[in-house]
């Protein structure tokens, strides 16, 4: 009750406002499309070379908010050289959308001028209105720089808008001024913009740092294998003297014993015809052992040999069944021998205590090889060091043992040189520790053969030590690695 | 004559009683073998006067034969016997410290029997 019916009068007036609101929300919700189209396409930008693109749908969704512009742009400044970089979409006569990148310094055109002047107001946008021959100027202006289509006919008046964002701008030439509603969107697109290309240039950034990392990693990579390389032609040259030593004494027998056999042959023949059967077979049984001996020795050389080739190799790490106390034997003679032949003074008792009912195991021979050379490499060195210092009264031993364990064998390697100080103890596997001077150890020897052993072969690489008594390192395999 | 023949490498051995065949059967020389320089003193200290004639490597584990020279010459039998040094490294310094400590000859490896038994001859 008491209400009173509204008038036909208030009731258009209600409709109108009505009709209003809605064309206002409608409007609302075209801008809020366009924004989206064009953070959509910025957002999935990785290259700047992409904020063409980004310019052409600007143009084709401002199109759709009806705001119908000659050029649409983005621009970004580069402060350094007061230039600005000019992505820009315009229609070609044939409708044609035409995408133009250029590079533009900033002092070319008084339009240009008024951008920087403008964004050290720190306002919204910049506006600048050329009219009749300026229009024309600005075209001849620019066409030594823009590659522009040459316009047949110049609009009385170009509009030029930049809407800031902070690295740039939003640039739009009309050919009439900007609502107050339209130049409110341009900046909300150009806010919108904004945080875009921010986040764009963090991801480049990161983009870079992530390539200098990864360049940083493969670098040190190559270093590392070229050091690794180095440091196993470093053993293998100490070692190349042994080697040839270790040769020529097999090669000796194989020489000696065909010579006495070419002899025994002769003599075999004239017991043979003198008719002494049982002489001529006395010295068959020679000749037979003698070849035996021939084919032992012409063997170790070749396996000599083919432990020398592995050495320089690189490895494969394929495991093969090996017979490691063979092995071990072997590197003992090579290392002892690399260093005789370097240092004729020096000299050690060697020791061995292999265990003969061990099993043979899968181990990459070359590797094991290498971690077990260069224990005996670092025993000796260390024996030679303590004699020295002592003198006569030190007898240097370095002892190899093998040993079979409940899952796996284990190689120890022992000399009663200095030991290990307490104080570095912690410090021998890591890569670049080394106590012997300058030049002489490249300080990864320990580190590889701790990788070796650890990681390639899933077994343990200790150390026992007292100082001035002894050092043993001991190596556990297990039989399935 | 008693030969004392010092090397680590045990087929040296076989090598020397195939390579001496005829003179150990006619028994002109008789060969003892040391595998190392510390046998060979032992066996220099048992068989005192007996070996007239050492051949020894040089280059072994353990006492090296230029240390077993050493003590020979200077510590062992009156007269010293004959010493002969074989070693693979045919070297000045190695020659040189061999003559310095007394050697009575020096032999390079690999040995040249004929010639060998040309010396053995010569010292008989």
């Amino acid at each position: 009750m008491g209400q009173q019916e509204p008038t036909v009068a208030e009731l258009k007036q209600l409709l109108a406002a009505q009709a209003l609101e809605l064309q206002q929300k409608n409007r609302e919700l075209e801008v809020q499309t366009a924004l989206e189209e064009v953070r959509v396409r910025a957002t999935a930008m990785r290259n700047s070379s992409e904020l063409a693109e980004t310019s052409a749908i600007l143009f084709q969704q401002l199109k759709v908010l009806q705001i119908n512009a000659i050029r649409t742009g983005v621009g970004i400044f580069d402060e350094a050289n007061d230039a600005m970089e000019l992505w820009l979409t315009t229609v070609s006569d044939k409708q044609e959308v035409l995408r133009i990148l250029d590079y533009v310094n900033l002092h070319i055109h008084p339009v240009f001028e008024k951008i920087i002047a403008a964004r050290k107001e720190n306002r919204p946008y910049a506006l600048t209105i050329l009219k009749g021959d300026e229009v024309k100027r600005y075209y001849q202006t620019m066409s030594t720089y823009l590659l522009l289509d040459k316009q047949t006919k110049y609009n009385k008046q170009e509009y030029y808008y930049s809407f800031f964002f902070r690295q740039g701008t939003i640039n739009v030439v009309m050919d009439k001024v900007l609502s107050d509603e339209e130049c409110g969107i341009m900046i909300r697109l150009a806010q919108v913009f904004g945080l875009i290309y921010t986040r764009f240039l963090d991801l480049q950034k990161s983009e870079e740092a992530k390539q200098e990392v990864e360049a940083a990693l493969q670098e040190l990579k190559a270093t590392q294998s070229q050091l690794i390389q180095s440091e196993k032609m470093a053993s293998l040259g100490e070692l190349t003297a042994g080697i040839a030593h270790e040769i020529q004494n097999p090669l000796n027998f194989v020489n000696n014993f065909s010579e006495v056999n070419t002899e025994l042959i002769e003599e075999m023949r004239s017991e043979l015809a003198a008719g002494n059967a049982q002489q001529a077979m006395e010295i068959a049984d020679d000749i037979k052992k003698n070849n035996e001996k021939i084919s032992h020795h012409g063997k170790r050389a070749d396996s000599i040999v083919k432990g020398m080739l592995q050495h320089s190799r690189n490895s494969s790490g394929q495991k093969e069944l090996t017979d490691i106390n063979a092995l071990a034997d072997e590197c003992m003679r090579l290392s002892y021998h690399g260093l005789r032949a370097k240092d004729k003074t020096f000299n050690a008792k060697m020791e061995t205590d292999l265990d003969n009912s061990l099993p043979k195991i899968y181990i990459a021979p070359q590797d094991i090889g290498r971690v077990v050379l260069n224990l005996f490499t670092n025993a000796f060195y260390s024996v030679m060091q303590k004699k020295k210092e002592l003198g006569e009264a030190f007898e240097p031993v370095v002892t190899v043992k093998t040993a079979r364990k409940e899952e796996g064998i284990t190689i120890s390697i022992r000399d009663n040189g200095n030991g290990v100080p307490p104080k570095v103890i912690d410090k021998i596997f890591q890569p670049f520790f080394t106590t012997k001077p300058v030049g002489e150890g490249t300080g990864l020897g320990l580190s590889m053969s701790y990788d070796i052993i650890t990681k390639g072969h899933n077994g343990e690489l200790k150390v026992t030590t007292k100082e001035g008594e002894y050092a043993e390192f001991i190596i556990y395999l297990p039989a399935k690695s | 004559m008693k030969i004392l023949v010092v090397d680590d490498e045990r087929d040296v051995q076989t090598l020397f009683e195939q390579r001496f065949r005829k003179e150990i059967k006619s028994e002109e020389i008789h060969f003892d073998f040391a595998f190392s320089g510390e046998e060979a003193l032992i066996y220099l200290h048992q068989h005192e006067q007996e070996a007239v004639l050492i051949l020894s490597d040089i280059n072994m584990p353990g006492m090296s034969g230029l240390e077993l020279l050493k003590q020979i010459k200077q510590k062992y039998m009156k007269p010293p016997p004959v010493v002969m040094m074989i070693t693979a490294y045919g070297d000045a310094e190695n020659y040189n410290t061999a003559k310095q400590l007394g050697a009575d000859d020096f032999l390079t490896k690999p040995v040249d029997f004929p010639s060998l038994k040309e010396k053995l001859k010569a010292v008989h």
